[in-house]
């Protein structure tokens, strides 16, 4: 199969050194002492924990529920009992703690009922989401979401799918090892990005260095019938960067502020296809990986190692030299020194090297930047190392990004080259995450100003508001008062002439307006005289003798009860009782 | 004469120049002080008062108008450092001194739902209800310690921020000087 193959600008030839870790098959790593699953393994949101202290849980059972769409699942390695969701040190450069579910295996190593799927049953929206459930992610080192990965741009049409077996990284060996033995199943996977993406052409990328992961993938596919091509690219680091090898493959350049989808190409590391095809087909979630030991070691092999297992005890499988000072997490060009041998293999963990001083000789001091363009000439992304080392240095961050800093991928050719020993990347480091940083702060203060604004504009409308709601008040009272004087008025001048009263009141209402208050009490009492003087001289043509005696009766009882009432208002019960 | 006409033509060049500058400044007037904008943008915006000024706005004017660089604690020397950059005034050390990022939290058992802290909140990071306990939002207080004193029962507490795996830095990359590595250097250029 011949096909052009493209290439990208520099590019350096360390010393691979994966030979060592290739003699022997995949070993299963025995169950350690305990496992420490941190919950936040993916780019995204953190996982929640959904086990408590004392839970007992079965292997594959969910202990992280995704939180968002860019998130996924943890599940539990093995069965056992939950010891702790507790902060554990954390395979991170910086040495620091973060939630982790501590788990005791209990050495049954029982499942939980795995579901195989049909997967050609399945409605692509349904496949993502079973691959968000089951926790796979880009097992290539980014560990992106896979299922983020898998929606096609709808305007750009997907022209290649590119699968990503290169493996330039000096000592790993896990991807290549995972082609020759289980070449089938990644085939598989990758057949589940293409149905899902539904790219022109699918890409298979190997280094040459591994014709043996070549022939058996290349066996596999046609096993499985499938029209995939396998191609063998120049071994060059870093050619299984996602960047070179679409650029290898396709000759199309993805720049960092884009998507690859964007330009109709999207890339997959060949562990993540074949995770991807055991949670679909087998119903099995994440929770073991491929993990090369190797370096200062007697027994490099490559193992089969379960999340959360500790990377010391582990690296005590391949019996490391006596001489051995540390583990590097990773490969020697992007890997770090882990901070702590207790921090635990996670799902980005492809490689652990004993670091030795013989292996590794601490390099000679930094020298004086002599301008030899050697770090431009290596870098694949065409970038000015030289440059950015500068503003980096004299954290001049802005011009960092007029260099394009965001496009470097930490490679670590430049300080590979450098004569003067220069740690680039170090610096590029530093200056990104002072860059993020201060976006983080200039977000937050944004957001806190606007709200600040906010609150000041809304004490504003409500004071203005309130002073409104008062006036309103204040205008509707006397509204009221005026429209009450005007009907007592009114009252005053529709009653029959008999009543007595009306003829004084006339003239009060004139300056109702000037006194409201007055006017309404006045007219309220004119009109309770007039109803009383209405009332009284009612119904007395009907009444009898008897009747007229009885009222008498009354009045004269009401009238000593009235003069009771005036001497003194306690004794009054009594009296009346009495009478 | 002919310096009258050389006076002439000056006077009418002064004329002609003038009434232009004078229908820019009409015609291209930028509205607001970019000048305060430029301040307020480099100040913290937590809205804390300490500078003496009812928020960062009102001390950003003050700036633009003389008054000094130094009196934000929250933005700390750096802020200082690029407020001098940005008025090419001089560097002056900060007149408080620099405290960690914080944010309040409230002991939810000891709330008694006054709300006071809530109208002291200047950027309503405050959830509550009269009689209701109160929490705040860790994500939008800005650290402001406004809400300390109104609290009748002192429950808010200010909780540093400390480092975690979200807000780590890489750190700026020192030269160590160990004897081995000298060593090695000298090695290596005998080589
Ligand atoms: S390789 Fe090193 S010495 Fe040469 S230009 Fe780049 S940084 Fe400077
Ligand atoms: S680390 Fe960055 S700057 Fe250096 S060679 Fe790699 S991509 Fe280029
Ligand atoms: S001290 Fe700083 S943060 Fe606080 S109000 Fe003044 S300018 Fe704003
Ligand atoms: S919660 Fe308290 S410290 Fe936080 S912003 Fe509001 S008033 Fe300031």
């Amino acid at each position: 199969m011949l096909m052009n193959l493209f290439k990208f600008k520099g590019g350096v030839k360390p010393p691979t050194n994966k030979t060592q870790s290739v003699g022997l098959p995949i070993a299963q790593a025995p169950l350690p002492s305990s496992l420490i699953v941190p919950l936040h393994q993916s780019i995204g949101g953190t996982p929640r924990p959904v086990v408590q202290a004392g839970d007992k849980v079965l292997k594959g059972q969910l202990i992280g529920e995704a939180d968002g769409w860019i998130s996924a699942a943890v599940h539990a390695p093995t069965s056992g009992t939950v010891r702790a969701v507790a902060m554990h040190v954390q395979p991170h450069p910086s040495g620091l703690d973060a939630l982790c579910v501590v788990i005791e295996p209990d050495g049954r190593d029982e499942w939980i009922d795995r579901q195989p799927l049909d997967y050609s049953a399945l409605s692509p929206e349904e496949v993502r989401e079973r691959l968000q459930q089951a926790g796979v992610v880009g097992l290539g080192g980014a560990v992106f979401p896979t299922h983020g990965k898998l929606t096609a741009s709808k305007t750009v049409p997907m022209d290649e799918l590119v699968i990503n077996g290169a493996e330039c990284e000096p000592f790993i060996t896990c991807d290549d090892l995972l082609m020759r033995e289980r070449a089938e199943e990644v085939v598989r996977g990758v057949g589940i990005f293409r149905d899902l993406l539904q790219p022109k052409k699918v890409l298979i990328g190997i280094e040459d260095n591994k014709p043996e992961a070549a022939a058996a993938m290349r066996a596999a596919v046609q096993a499985v019938g499938e029209t995939f091509e396998v191609i063998q690219v120049p071994t060059l680091y870093p050619a299984g960067g996602a960047k070179q090898l679409i650029r290898v493959l396709t000759g199309k350049e993805v720049p960092a502020s884009k998507r690859s989808t964007d330009l109709g190409v999207q890339c997959f590391n060949v562990a993540t296809a074949y995770t991807a095809w055991r949670a679909v087909a087998h119903g099995e979630p994440v929770v073991s990986r491929l993990v090369t030991l190797s370096g200062n070691v007697q027994a490099p092999r490559n193992y089969e190692v379960l999340i959360g297992t500790p990377m010391g005890e582990l690296l005590q499988l391949a019996q490391p030299q006596p001489d051995t000072d540390g583990i590097i997490m990773g490969g020697p060009m992007m890997g770090f020194l882990v901070p702590d041998a207790n921090a635990p293999v996670v799902k980005a963990t492809n490689c652990l090297i004993a670091h030795s001083a013989q292996l590794f000789p601490p390099k000679a001091p930094e020298m004086p930047c002599i301008r030899c363009g050697s770090c431009a000439q290596a870098c694949p992304h065409e970038l000015q190392p030289f440059e950015m080392y500068w503003f980096s240095r004299a954290k001049n961050f802005g011009k960092t990004q007029e260099y394009h800093i965001f496009d470097c991928i930490e490679c670590g050719c430049c300080s590979f080259v450098c004569p003067s020993r220069i740690p680039l990347v170090s610096y590029f480091r530093f200056a990104k995450s002072e860059i993020w940083a201060r976006e983080r702060e200039k977000k937050a203060a944004d957001t806190a100003k606007e709200r600040f604004e906010f609150k000041q504009l809304r004490e504003e409308r409500e004071k203005a508001e309130k002073a409104e709601k008062l006036a309103k008040a204040a205008a509707a009272q006397a509204a009221k008062k005026a429209a009450e004087a005007a009907a007592a008025a009114a009252a005053e001048n529709a009653p029959p002439a008999d009543a007595p009263a009306p003829t004084t009141e006339q003239t009060v209402p004139v300056d109702a307006g000037m006194d409201a208050k007055k006017a309404a009490i006045e007219a309220a009492m004119a009109r309770a005289k007039a109803q009383r003087a209405a009332a009284q001289p009612r119904n007395t043509e009907l009444q009898d003798a008897a009747m007229q005696q009885e009222v008498a009766e009354i009045e004269a009882r009401r009238a000593a009860a009235h003069l009771t009432d005036t001497e003194a208002t306690t004794p009054a019960p009594a009296k009346e009782k009495t009478e | 004469m002919e310096i009258l006409l050389a006076i002439a033509i000056m006077a009418l060049g002064a004329i002609v120049l003038g009434a232009a500058l004078g229908f820019a400044s009409i015609k291209f007037k930028v509205e607001g002080d970019p000048l305060v904008e430029k301040i307020e943008a480099i100040l913290p915006q937590t809205q804390c008062g300490q500078c003496g000024y009812p928020g960062c706005k009102p001390y950003a004017e003050a700036i633009a108008n003389g008054e000094e660089i130094n009196k934000c604690p929250p933005g700390g020397s750096e802020g200082v450092q690029r407020l001098a950059d940005l008025l090419g005034r001089e560097v002056k050390p900060l007149d408080a001194e620099e405290k960690p990022k914080a944010v309040a939290l409230i002991d939810e058992n000891t709330c008694i739902g006054c709300t006071l802290c809530i109208q002291a909140c200047p950027v309503d990071a405050i959830v509550g209800a009269a009689k209701q306990m109160h929490t705040i939002v860790a994500a939008l207080c800005t650290g402001c310690e406004l809400c300390l004193p109104p609290c009748p029962v002192e429950c808010i507490s200010m909780e540093t921020i400390g480092e975690n795996i979200d807000n780590w830095k890489w750190k700026y990359p020192v030269v160590e000087i160990r004897p081995e590595l000298r060593q090695a250097a000298a090695s290596q250029e005998a080589a």
